[in-house]
């Protein structure tokens, strides 16, 4: 059994390591503060499939690294933020998104909050007025 | 009481209820890949296990989807560190070895491993009848959509994939698919080539 | 020879919540008030069997028991016995058989506390707190039976989920987050005793179900913050809070909980609010069960999701029968509880409390519709969708940030109302301390306007209710000629519930604080280093020394060892972030490991390892301002309690003298009632 498990242990150390010497050997070749800013964004939106609910930027597992990899040579590439995207959706589906699109239904996700809010602003506008109207006289 | 507020409150509460009945009739974890019925990612890779004869290839090897046009093309994910892999190991190469002699393909493509514990898996799981890849950083495996392993992608002779599978695959699904895409004629010309 | 006794007294402790329940208005109808004893009886009773199939679980975890159905399933004979204890509500059933001890818990203790009250108020109330009883031992004796007999007996288990057994804060977070999420219930309770009672329409009941109300926010808010430290201690990454649905659904009930404690003040000065604060105390309860489906139904995937069988559809049904019964009752009855609202002025404290009710509502609103959008995405587009933390980053976050600063408006507005020159002079004072945050965010690098915000709202919030202690203690200085702690402590003795609210205040700033600093400032790197190779993140260094191994008998561990090196270059501390490998599990368990200081945590993990022990690879992160969350969230708790001791001697000296206002604070209004 104990052997079983650091068979394993030894697996995971096999698989992590060489994606992250990849990872390493890239970014000191294209330093580009720029490419790696926009890079985090985009994969800070972007859901990890192996994880739950994480995003890739976030998640330790090592799928979510080389995706992030997969973000940045398409950045560096010249795609652009929305291209890469589309990329991801096209492979994974709209699941992927962390943020849903901003189209057909989903605008009413996003309209929701700040309606609310409106709404909500409104009302305690013509309540505050009607309400002290009543008790000209404030009680001190 | 006041009837009406009351059924207005029953009115908003009902979809909500029905909402969250909804929520059982579906799999949270079920999420549908958007690849079946679009055209398979192209991959060049190298083989490391070369499989038997008569479908062995030799170690080096590389494998491109390309060179597969007008096949039925099994693409199985895998990793020596997945225990359902273990599961649908004998059903795949024995399917593979069934169909030798018609116009398939079957291709393993290590995910997230070492070929050396790839390798051994193979001969501790008494071999594989078909070749396997390997997949540099992924790169595969993500433009399959690969949400873990063992998934199984089917891809019908002109290049489009058929079918999706996650989790162990058996022989019976696999002949199914192989069967109804065999009996459709296989174009000659695919399209499988376009490189993405 | 365990589970069946403990089935049979969970049985039997159905029949008697069943029994106590329907007594009760037979009893109130039929005049015989002294049939209500045997509720109350029924109360202790059900305390009592719940009690010992709890104890009798507890026994068969430590004994080994396997022939327990919830034994076998999570214990194992390698599991060390403290992860053995705290497994019983590690998974579903254990977490269900808890629950209903702690719902029996406090049954008891309100009865205990309040049966000789007159009317009919506990007598209802009690009713309701058993029919949830006897919801929860349905389950118990029924789709979540944890002590189901199982042959052949097995030899040993699979232990505890590896994420539960890794962590000491999981003995700390459930039952925290149980005796919140409970105790919500009995607010609940009071409030349909009110309306079924026909108390509804005074403010009698409210000031029975605010301190039980809070008493579970603070429960909650530890809960939560216990969780969050919980993740940052477990999950590897540095984080702790994703808005995965488990944690929003710990959130809600404590967002409508706020608001309750706040509009309840409001009702009680000024006779309004008084139903949309009987909705906010039956909708905490609503969305704490709602909360609790959510996570054990399956319905939504998420980290801590408890695997399921037939539960989830018990839960909906209750769901079903607890928001349609209560919305018939609630709206019914509404005609009763409308009452004229009257306001002196726009420029009152009033006001502010409409408008943190409104973004409290509205941050519940947008968490709740964003949890449940995948669920409408697949209903009506059949595609499945994900809402994660960039949308609720971005659509509740401000609203979060306007509550920080209303926290600081509230406080500095009098009950009542104010001219617009006085609530200026009122409100600049602690436009200083946004001055001095908003000067160092910017000093140390933030550039992004809505962290700046965020630090200004803290800045000013902060002054604001700290000014408030200086202001009270300064005419207590004045009046009584005494020093200043003297002073600070008899201000906070006069008028708990307000100062405590202003120590919870001041606690949640904390919290603000380092949420967004620590977001703010991140920085990480992750490298691979062989030994004595450095990596070094906003000038905190650490350096390789060496991999180990040690082998336990649940699990084994690979750690790394490094030196964290000071500028000077001198060794300061020793971390050694671990990876443990279950028995039991494919996937290692990570346990990173923390220097916490006063400026903020060095955070290491270690990522991977060279099986032959030559390198690691290491993440080191460095996060400014995290303990200031936990220690926060340790302030809100005091606060709670502070403000729960009010009243204990006051309620005795019934008519209050209004004399406290007058030298806490230069306020123009003392309604004098409190």
């Amino acid at each position: 059994m104990m052997r079983r498990v650091m068979v394993r242990a030894v697996f995971a150390a096999a698989m992590a390591v060489p994606c992250t010497a990849h990872a390493q050997s890239q970014s000191s070749a294209t330093s580009d503060a720029n490419i790696d800013a926009r890079a985090a964004a985009i994969s800070a939106t972007l859901r990890c499939p192996v994880c739950q609910g994480e995003s890739i930027q976030d998640s330790p597992s090592e799928l979510a690294g080389q995706m992030r990899a997969v973000v940045r040579e398409q950045l560096v590439a010249g795609r652009t933020p929305d291209e890469v995207k589309a990329y991801f959706v096209g492979r994974y589906g709209e699941w992927i998104l962390l943020e849903p699109s901003m189209t057909g239904m989903n605008v009413l996700l996003w309209a929701f909050p700040v309606l609310l809010v409106i709404g909500g602003l409104w009302l305690i506008a013509v309540v505050v007025r009607k309400w002290s109207a009543q008790t000209p006289t404030p009680d001190s | 009481m006041n009837w009406k507020r009351s059924l207005i409150g029953v009115g908003v509460a009902v979809p909500i209820i029905g909402l969250l009945a909804f929520g059982f009739m579906r799999d949270p974890r079920a999420i549908p890949s958007p690849l079946p019925g679009h055209e398979a990612p192209a991959f060049d890779l190298a083989v490391f296990a070369p499989g038997e004869a008569p479908l062995a290839r030799k170690v080096g090897d590389t494998l491109r989807l390309r060179e597969f046009a007008g096949k039925v093309v099994v693409v199985n994910f895998w990793a020596s560190w997945c225990l359902q892999c273990q599961d649908e190991h004998r059903d795949l190469s024995e399917t593979a070895r069934a169909y030798a002699d018609r116009p398939t393909q079957f291709v393993g493509v290590l995910y997230n491993d070492r070929t050396t514990l790839g390798t051994r898996w193979i001969s501790e799981m008494g071999g594989q009848s078909y070749p396997s890849v390997t997949d540099d950083r992924s790169r595969a495996a993500i433009n399959y959509g690969l949400y873990g392993v063992p998934e199984t992608f089917i891809i019908a002779p002109d290049g489009r994939i058929a079918y999706k599978h996650l989790g162990p695959i058996s022989s019976a699904v696999l002949g199914k698919w192989i069967d109804s895409l065999l009996t459709l004629a296989p174009r000659a010309d695919t399209t499988a080539v376009a490189d993405k | 020879m365990i589970g069946p006794v403990a089935h049979n007294a969970l049985i039997v402790s159905f029949a008697v919540v069943l029994f106590g329940a329907a007594v009760a208005p037979f009893a109130i109808r039929s005049g015989r008030r002294d049939l209500l004893r045997l509720t109350y009886a029924s109360v202790y009773t059900n305390f009592l069997l719940v009690s010992i199939a709890t104890i009798l679980m507890v026994v068969a975890l430590v004994a080994h028991d396997f022939s327990v159905s919830y034994v076998a399933a999570v214990g194992s004979r390698s599991t060390p016995l403290f992860f053995t204890i705290i497994s019983l509500w590690g998974a579903l059933e254990g977490s269900i058989l808890f629950w209903a001890w702690v719902l029996a818990m406090y049954a008891a203790a309100v009865v205990w506390m309040h049966s000789k009250r007159e009317g009919n108020l506990v007598p209802y109330a009690s009713m309701t707190l058993l029919a949830v009883a006897a919801f929860f031992a349905v389950l118990l004796i029924g789709p979540a039976d944890p002590f189901k007999p199982v042959f052949p007996v097995p030899t040993d288990g699979p232990g505890p989920n590896t994420l539960l057994q890794n962590h000491i804060l999981m003995a700390v977070h459930p039952p925290l987050l149980y005796l919140g999420y409970v105790g919500m219930s009995v607010p609940f309770a009071f409030a349909m005793g009110a309306i079924l009672g026909g108390e509804a329409p005074s403010n009698t009941w409210s000031q029975l179900s605010r301190r039980w109300m809070l008493a579970s926010w603070g429960f909650l808010s530890a809960a939560i913050v216990a969780g969050m430290w919980w993740s940052y201690e477990v999950l590897g990454w540095g984080g702790y809070w994703v808005w995965d649905p488990v944690e929003n659904a710990s959130f809600l009930p404590w967002l409508t909980a706020t608001a309750y404690l706040h509009s309840v003040m409001v009702q009680e000065r000024r006779n309004m609010l008084r139903l949309w604060t009987l909705n906010l105390c039956v909708g905490t309860f609503v969305l704490t069960i709602l909360g609790t489906f959510l996570t054990r139904s399956g319905i939504l995937s998420s980290v801590h999701a408890f695997t399921t069988g037939t539960v989830g559809y018990y839960f909906l049904a209750f769901i079903a029968i607890v928001l349609l019964s209560t919305i018939v009752f609630v709206a019914g009855n509404s005609d009763r509880l409308r009452t004229k609202g009257s306001l002196g002025g726009a420029a009152s404290r009033e006001t502010v409390f409409l408008l943190n009710n409104l973004f409290l509502t509205a941050v519940m609103l947008t968490v709740l519709v964003g949890t449940l959008y995948p669920l409408v995405a697949e209903a009506f587009r059949g595609v499945k969708v994900s809402v994660g933390e960039p949308f609720f980053n971005r659509m509740a976050v401000p609203a979060m940030v306007a509550l920080v600063f209303l926290m600081g408006v509230g406080p500095a507005l009098p009950w009542g109302s104010t001219s617009w020159e006085d609530a200026k002079k009122r409100l600049t004072p602690p436009l200083m301390g946004a001055g001095v945050l908003t000067a160092s965010a910017l000093a140390v690098g933030a550039r992004s306007v809505y962290s700046i915000l965020a630090f200004a709202c803290v800045g000013y919030a902060a002054v604001a209710n700290l000014r408030e202690y200086w202001i009270g203690a300064r005419a207590r200085r004045n009046a009584h000629g005494e020093n200043w702690f003297v002073a600070t402590t008899r201000l906070v003795g006069a008028n708990r519930r307000r100062y405590g609210g202003y120590v919870a205040h001041i606690g949640i700033l904390l919290v603000a604080l380092g949420v967004a600093a620590s977001s703010t400032f991140r920085s990480e790197r992750e490298m691979t280093l062989r030994p004595l190779e450095t990596l070094t993140v906003a000038g905190h260094t650490v350096r390789f020394k060496e991999l180990w191994l040690r082998d336990e008998p649940q699990r084994s561990v690979v750690g790394a060892t490094l030196d964290v090196i000071s500028r000077e270059g001198a060794i300061v501390d020793e971390l050694q972030p671990r990876m443990n490998f279950y028995k039991v599990s494919d996937q290692p368990v990570p346990t990173p490991d923390v220097r916490s200081g006063f400026r903020g945590d060095v955070y290491v993990n270690l990522m991977a390892f060279d099986p032959d022990g030559k390198t690691a690879t290491i993440k080191l992160i460095v996060e400014p301002l995290v303990p200031w969350i936990w220690f926060g969230g340790f302030v809100v708790v005091i606060g709670a309690v502070i403000g729960l001791f009010h009243g204990a001697k006051r309620a005795e000296r019934a008519p209050q003298a209004a004399a406290e206002p007058v030298v806490s604070a230069p306020e123009p209004v003392s309604v004098g009632a409190q």
